[in-house]
């Protein structure tokens, strides 16, 4: 396994916003973290990452392994990692990029920080990763500032950092949400076509029903910090077993729904400072039963692919 | 109302705000109540007991004319928190006001009031208020119209930039699309919002407006004799800072600390300010 | 079908200042926009960035005043009104904005909030009208006096909404109302939009680059382009004509595994808005380009299956 969260939870503070987080990752693998705000996947990013210093946090329970060695090291020892093995694209391209710095230059810096290349190879293998990634004007365009490059652009300029390193993992945080719809086929196309190319592993995180589908293999649902659910993607769509699952599903527009049909879920998400006791959507959910409110459900793993947290589930069997 | 006294608790519940609070509230007291403080009035001479060191009858001495030094740094604080709280005042309203309408009206209006600010902007305060003085004549009132004068830019440009600032939130364009009219946006939203850091602001500049009147003081054009003011008396004490320090020394001490106050429980102010906006957005 | 609203050929022009001594940049951020829209008509107005459907929004309620054309809102024609009469006309038709967390004043509460439509056409607010809104948008009575950054997203958008229909207005813009919001409460807030034009009557002008959504809500659609309309479909279930349109349709991601896409190969990047090619804005992103398309600017007209498009090689010809 690529990469392999076991029952994590990470606080900040004096709160744990992210509680029991499992899931699994191969190689040639795109694996979908879909939630909405208060969820904890941007949180279980900066852990995989290693950033959660930076927000005050840390890893409290669990663990979480990267080709079967921990990532619960010492900062020295992730650095290394970090660029190499591991990649990150993050929600906004505008930020990812230094402004005062030409594209090229950036691009290069990952191969020669990381794979001690020198300038010149550097330079001829940046060229080389944003003609794969269909750039046509590669050559002119390594000499821009990231001011004079679209949003598409600066996104494609952000894929070529994160393959410059050569990783075997990318955690993609968002990476859609900020652009344009044809701009987000071409990067999802783009993001696609290298996992099944190169066998690396992708953990896609997002909001967007729509990039699930299209992309994922497989889809791990979180809400307020715990897995409500992960099945297949085609199972998730087609027989969803968590009631949050299937209260999403149908809060999201489709062609074939008439007009009405579309209603949401009542309610909002609980904060941190304020879950429920029990099952953290039992207030929301349609199904709720007695036992929801007492005690929290467990992950319980019913194959390799499928887990599910829920007293009562809607295909009524427990997993 | 009551939204104002919040931020004034918080910077109270701050170590250093609650010390320079609690000494601003003193000196207001004493300045308020200075005539039930002191039996001695402060212009009554009292040639045989000029000088005198600190002693019982006198606490804090006597000056070269044998009045009460207390009783004249009391008066002094009258003399000192009115001038500067005045004259901070009207130029606060006037720099509102006009950095305000340049900000949100923009045009040929927004230039000429940023050249003319710019333009005092580039002279020290203390030179200003010479210049207006020497005009206008020394005295209180002088004092008061150098001070508003000097600190007009100050103002102008810090409420121009709030405004401009916040011109552009959503909340003023939903305000128009319901039909407001300018005054409604200016009155309503724009300048209630861009208060906090201006009022900060006024609130240190009446620390600095405290130091120019007593330079003014010094020099005999602020308020004059026998008006005590904390400026004059150390002028004058100047002359007799071998014989009887005390009489330069304590005015010096009081403005000293009062300075000092102000900037504490200003900086105390903003904190609070800062710590309600971050809990507000967490 | 009473005609409600009614945009002739608004254009709106922004110079973008070029240095101390250059000549001013001249942006189009709407080119030659005309529509009419019927009393009931959920008009959804789709588009990418720079498209000019946030001006186009701004431009009905005259919030930007339009360089040339004319807006006619229940046959007034309201660009020629004078501030004050613009004023009192707003009475009539208001907006909705994108971002919850802006749009209302942090130092207003609620009823302050619903309040200032009254306030701000000089009227008084009728005795438990605060309440009365609040149930309407689905927001309990105790919230009246709650601070916006006591409040959820949907909750402020509630409030929003509520604000905007206050004085009963009957036509509403909508500016991406949604789009900040998860998508469970984006689904609520679409449900209360359904409810209230129902009970109330409502026009609905509703923003959004979400296709998807659109297709749901809209019972019209119009597709924008760097400030053109490029094609209007009077029902979700017509099949696209333009083939940016097309390209907008592909690019859409459905939320079912089995309606997977290929790629659809969009070469080159969207023009910059200060330097439009001669001809058709879509020239070089578009499959069917032939050579006319590069130099003359096709206009909106009646195509192949009866519906408006601006294209010189619409798909079904």
């Amino acid at each position: 396994m690529l990469l392999e969260v076991q029952d994590m939870s990470v606080a900040i503070g004096g709160v744990t916003p992210l509680d029991g987080v499992s899931f699994a990752l191969d190689r040639g693998q795109i694996h979908g973290l879909v939630g909405e705000s208060g969820s904890g996947k941007s949180l279980t990013a900066m852990a995989i990452m290693g950033l959660l210093p930076l927000i005050g946090g840390r890893i409290i329970g669990g663990s979480l392994k990267f080709d079967g060695h921990s990532l619960q090291r010492p900062e020295t020892e992730l650095r290394k990692l970090r660029g190499r093995r591991i990649a990150f694209i993050t929600q906004n391209p505008m930020t990812a990029l230094d402004p005062v710095r030409q594209i090229g230059g950036q691009v290069d810096e990952v191969a020669m920080m990381h794979l001690g290349l020198d300038r010149k190879a550097a330079r001829e293998r940046t060229i080389e990763i944003l003609k794969q990634l269909r750039i046509s004007s590669a050559e002119t365009l390594v000499r821009s500032y990231p001011h004079e490059l679209s949003g598409g652009m600066k996104q494609r300029i952000v894929i070529a950092m994160a393959l410059a390193g050569e990783p075997d993992l990318i955690v993609a945080d968002e990476p859609t949400t900020a652009l344009d719809v044809t701009v987000q086929a071409q990067i999802i196309h783009i993001l696609t076509a290298l996992v099944r190319e190169r066998g690396l592993g992708l953990l896609l995180i997002t909001h967007d029903m729509g990039v699930v589908a299209q992309a994922c293999d497989l889809v791990t649902v979180l809400y307020a910090g715990r897995v409500a659910e992960k099945s297949t993607t085609s199972t998730l769509f087609q027989a969803p077993r968590h009631p949050y699952t299937n209260a999403l599903m149908a809060s999201v527009p489709r062609d074939d729904m008439a007009i009405g049909e579309l209603k949401g879920i009542p309610g909002f998400v609980p904060s941190v400072a304020g879950y429920p006791p029990g099952c953290r959507f039992h207030p929301r959910c349609s199904r709720k039963t007695e036992i929801c409110a007492g005690s929290l459900p467990p992950l319980l793993a019913k194959d390799k692919e499928s887990a599910l947290a829920c007293h009562n589930p809607l295909d009524g069997a427990q997993p | 109302m009551m939204r104002w006294l919040a931020p004034l608790r918080a910077a109270f519940g701050r170590p250093s705000g609650m010390v320079a609070g609690t000494w601003l509230l003193i000196l207001i007291a004493v300045a308020v109540l200075a005539h039930l403080l002191t039996p001695y009035d402060y212009d009554i001479q009292d040639l045989a007991n000029a000088k005198m060191p600190p002693n019982a009858a006198h606490w804090m001495g006597t000056d070269e004319f044998g009045r009460d030094l207390m009783t004249r740094i009391f008066y002094g604080a009258r003399t000192s928190l009115t001038v500067s709280s005045v004259s901070i005042g009207l130029s606060l309203m006037a720099g509102l006001t006009l950095g305000a309408t340049a900000a949100y009206f923009g045009g040929w209006f927004d230039r000429v009031v940023t050249t003319a600010v710019d333009l005092t902007w580039s002279f020290p305060e203390i030179l200003i208020a010479l210049i207006l003085v020497a005009i206008i004549g020394p005295g209180t009132t002088g004092t008061m119209a150098a001070i508003a004068v000097a600190y007009l830019a100050q103002f102008t440009r810090l409420t121009r930039a709030q405004i401009l600032t916040l011109k552009s939130e959503t909340y003023i364009e939903a305000a128009r699309s319901l039909g407001a009219s300018h005054k409604h946006l200016l009155f309503r939203h724009l300048v209630p919002n861009a208060l906090a850091p201006v009022l900060v602001a006024a609130m240190l500049a009446t620390g600095d407006a405290i130091i120019l009147e007593a330079t003014l003081g010094f020099f005999g054009l602020g308020a004059q004799p026998p008006t005590p003011s904390w400026g004059a008396m150390m002028s004058s004490g100047a002359a007799q800072l071998f014989s009887a320090p005390w009489i330069i020394l304590l005015p010096g001490l009081v403005l000293t600390v009062t300075v000092i106050a102000i900037n504490l429980f200003g900086d105390a102010l903003i904190a609070a300010l800062d710590i309600r906006t971050k809990l507000r957005d967490a | 079908m009473t005609e409600i609203l009614r945009l002739e050929n608004l254009t709106r022009v922004f110079n973008q200042p070029n240095g101390a001594f250059g000549k001013p940049r001249q942006m189009t951020a709407v080119r030659d926009v005309s529509l009419s829209v019927n009393k009931g008509d959920v008009v959804g107005i789709v588009g990418e960035s720079g498209c000019g459907k946030s001006t186009l929004a701004r431009l009905i309620l005259r919030l930007v005043e339009p360089t040339s054309g004319r807006v006619f809102h229940d046959g007034t024609d309201i660009t020629q009104l004078s501030h004050r009469a613009l004023q009192a006309a707003r009475k009539n038709m208001s907006m909705v904005f994108q971002d919850p967390y802006s749009s209302l004043d942090p130092r207003y509460t609620v009823a302050d909030c619903l309040a200032e439509p009254y306030v701000v056409q000089g009227a008084k607010v009728p005795e438990g009208r605060i309440d009365t809104l609040l149930s309407q948008v689905g927001l309990s009575r105790a919230m009246a006096q709650s601070y916006p950054h006591q409040l959820s997203g949907g909750q402020r958008q509630r409030v929003g909404i509520a604000r905007s229909i206050a004085l009963s207005p009957n036509l509403l813009i909508l500016d991406e109302p949604t789009a900040s919001l998860d998508v469970s409460i984006q689904a609520q807030i679409v449900s209360l939009l359904k409810d209230l034009q129902d009970a109330m009557g409502l026009t609905y002008i509703f923003i959004s680059h979400d296709l998807g959504l659109v297709r749901y809500f809209c019972n019209r659609i119009v597709v924008m382009y760097l400030g053109a309309v490029v094609e209007e479909i009077p029902h979700p279930d017509c099949p696209p004509q333009h083939p940016y349109t097309a390209t907008l349709m592909a690019s859409t991601f459905a939320p079912d595994p089995k309606l997977r896409k290929e790629l659809v190969a969009l070469e080159g990047e969207i023009p910059s808005p200060f330097n439009l090619p001669r001809g058709c804005a879509f020239v070089g992103r578009c499959p069917r380009a032939s050579e006319r398309c590069k130099f003359e600017q096709p206009v909106l007209a009646l195509g192949p299956s009866g519906q408006p498009v601006a294209c010189f090689n619409p798909i079904g010809a």
